[in-house]
């Protein structure tokens, strides 16, 4: 971009520059994007806050014309409060969200006038503290058959994965799950196999556990969305659909989706859902996912992961978590890569307006381990993430990598003095199984629910 | 993992008979009961041993006297230790110029089969599988009367340095043994990939793939007899991966 390069010579275009402000990750190393030097970062860090949102507005990272993901958040735009902010430089944006005086209201004010790019941009200049501070400072609700999101409350996806899909396992871990208090974000469980069949199986055992139980929360299969579409055409009760999403539109393709499909599976969970309310969408994403896929056209994996909630934006979900540490050491190589960029995703989720939440997880063959994850959701319930995910003691033993455990729920309400979604919470009481917001004498025995 | 000992850690439940069922036949950990909101200590300990096991598995090496007793001839990638084996999957797909000349010099050339082994993400998987393994490959592939290369060990490998390697000894198809991921379960675990006419750059889908070998899932004698009906088969029809599967439901309908 012509005014960079008259500006700061050695960085020949913005996304360049973008790529090269970023905080240390392998994934962009690997891409051979990434700063050479601690000094060059800081260099492309400095001339990227003198940039102006119009600057960033008028250079997407991927053009117009050659992909939809930028067509979807350029178009989305509201134009009267684009043109007021225009001018500001992405210090400046910082130091506007970073303000004491800055509130919730004042946010969602210029919200509408951001492009993905630049609250990419506007992160990659904020500590962690910063991401933190402005993260919890925003509140983003969305209502399914429960509302998410509402002050005061910290929630959890049960996530009972099995490695042969058995339903009465599913159903065990979920009565374990329940037990903890965990589950009042989704009970989501992750197929191995990917058909409509065994999405409708696990779809009818959770939706019936949780009409037996009149448990106050929604069900979801993540398999395939156009695998849940069949399956929901075919009558099984989804609550909402899942998907999958990466930013760019070769990235999506590489994910067998694009935006006509996904319209398509709107308009189908808008009719045909078992859920209530009007946000019936679960998305997950990731740093690195580009990449992975060969589909990241030049641009750092921190503005993709960006673009991805730009295009989650289109739909209003009622959920959207990265899965933060399952890509692999190539992509975050250790806890600390992991936690910063939990920070960031969640930051840039909730300044698009994002419901946000974060599978703080890890692999094996990353240089992290359980306390780097338990550090990353403590982290992530005091920057105000609506949800974190739960498995069994924090071992996933069909995807093979570890998260926070139900246990993990309890004790984060603990820590912060929050509650469940409020129906959660008072059919938790009613069950025994909190009182006075602890866990009582039941809980954590699965076979309270036989 | 959780087992009969876990369920003793859940003080009182409702229906201990239940419990037992549960936890049983339920593979996750479940039923380990709580210390106030934490887990307690044994079971603590017992997760973060077996996410030791793992993390050994991967930054451990396969032992050199491991690669001379199997009589493999042992080449790297362009990756000098693990750090960056781990960071830069690229480096670990390709071989250098010298490391070609080695090949050529210590193999032989032109082999209807090329066998490699590489530690991939678990030495252990190596160690625990390839004595079982290799044998019966060998012995398998002379019954049907194909000629083997000399087995090659490669360090710090992924699974595409088997395209360079296949390349370079112009084999015909070319199968690696190689570390899989290490999950709390099992850091034993080891998968197969074969091609048939390996070409560096080639396309995912021509590979074709057998996973989860280890005693507790497929166990290596039995993946051995497996994989010497798929060599089998892929030298015959001169095809591997997608192209083999694809032309399976085409013969199915006629």
């Amino acid at each position: 971009m012509a005014t960079i390069s008259r500006r700061e010579g050695e960085f020949d275009s913005l996304r360049a520059l973008l790529a090269k402000a970023n905080e240390r990750k392998t994934g962009d190393e690997l891409a051979g994007i990434a700063a050479d030097s601690d000094a060059e970062r800081v260099a492309a860090k400095k001339a990227l806050s003198r940039v102006t949102l119009r600057e960033l507005r008028e250079n997407p990272v991927v053009p117009y014309q050659e992909d939809e993901v930028t067509r979807v958040i350029q178009d989305a735009v509201r134009e009267p409060i684009y043109e007021r902010i225009k001018e500001w430089s992405v210090a400046e944006l910082r130091e506007f969200l970073v303000d004491s005086s800055t509130t919730d209201r004042e946010i969602r004010a210029i919200r509408e006038g951001l492009t993905s790019e630049m609250i990419a941009a506007v992160a990659k200049l904020m500590s962690n503290m910063d991401l933190a501070l402005v993260s919890s400072r925003m509140t983003i609700t969305a209502r399914c058959n429960t509302t998410i999101g509402e002050p005061g409350t910290l929630s959890f996806r049960l996530q009972p994965n099995d490695p042969a899909d058995d339903v009465e396992n599913v159903l065990d871990s979920t009565r374990e799950g329940l037990s903890y208090g965990t589950g009042d974000a989704v009970i989501g469980i992750n197929p191995v196999v990917d058909s409509a069949e065994n999405t409708a199986a696990i779809l009818e055992a959770t939706h019936g556990f949780i009409e037996e139980w009149a448990v106050p929360t929604q069900n979801c299969c993540l398999s395939h969305v156009t695998t849940q579409m069949e399956a929901i055409r075919e009558g099984a009760p989804a609550d909402m659909v899942f998907q999958s999403l990466a930013g760019t539109e070769a990235g999506n393709e590489e994910f067998g989706i694009d935006v006509s499909l996904l319209d398509e599976a709107d308009e189908l969970a808008r009719r045909r859902c078992s859920s209530s309310g009007p946000n019936v969408w679960y998305f997950e994403t990731g740093q690195g996912a580009e990449l992975s896929g060969d589909a990241h056209e030049g641009v750092d994996q921190l503005t993709l992961e960006s673009r991805c909630y730009g295009l989650a934006k289109r739909y209003d979900p009622f959920l959207l978590n990265t899965v933060v540490g399952f890509i692999g050491p190539e992509y975050l190589y250790d806890g600390r890569q992991v936690i910063r960029a939990g920070l960031e995703d969640v930051f840039m989720g909730k300044l698009h307006g994002i419901p946000m939440g974060i599978d703080a997880c890890y692999t094996n063959h990353m240089e992290a381990d359980q306390n780097d994850i338990e550090t990353l959701a403590i982290t992530l319930a005091a920057a105000g993430s609506n949800y974190f995910i739960t498995v069994p003691m924090g071992d996933d033993v069909m995807l093979n990598y570890q998260s926070n455990s139900y246990h993990d729920a309890a004790t984060l309400r603990e820590l912060f003095g929050r509650e469940p979604i409020e129906p959660f919470g008072e059919w938790l009481r009613e069950m025994g199984i909190t009182e006075n917001g602890r866990l009582t004498e039941r809980a954590g025995d699965p076979t309270v629910f036989a | 993992m959780s087992d009969k000992r876990a369920k003793d850690r859940l003080d009182g439940p409702r229906d201990p008979d239940l419990l037992e069922r549960i936890t049983d036949r339920n593979p996750s950990r479940l039923g380990v009961g709580r210390a106030g909101s934490r887990p307690r200590t044994d079971t603590l300990l017992e997760f973060r041993a077996d996410h030791g096991i793992a993390r050994d598995a991967v930054l451990t090496n396969v032992d050199e006297g491991f690669i001379e007793e199997t009589g493999l001839v042992k080449i790297g990638t362009l990756i000098e230790d693990t750090e960056e084996y781990l960071a830069r999957p690229d480096r670990g797909r390709e071989i250098s110029a010298e490391t070609a000349e080695y090949l050529r010099e210590h193999c032989e050339e032109g082999p209807e089969v090329q066998l490699v082994v590489a530690d991939g993400l678990s030495s252990s998987a190596v160690e625990a599988n390839v004595p079982d393994l290799l044998p019966i490959l060998l012995d398998g592939l002379a019954d049907r009367d194909l000629r083997v290369g000399t087995p090659v060990f490669v360090e710090y490998g992924r699974v595409d340095v088997m395209d360079a390697i296949g390349e370079e000894l112009d084999a015909d198809c070319c199968v690696i043994l190689i570390g899989e991921r290490p999950g709390l379960a099992s850091a034993e675990s080891l998968s197969a990939y074969l091609v048939y006419g390996p070409e560096r750059g080639g396309p995912t889908a021509k590979k074709s793939v057998i996973s989860n070998i280890h005693q507790g899932g497929l166990p290596p004698v039995e993946a051995g007899a497996q994989l010497v009906d798929l060599i089998a088969e892929m030298c015959e029809r001169e095809r591997s991966g997608i192209d083999l599967r694809e032309d399976d439901r085409e013969f199915v309908t006629d």
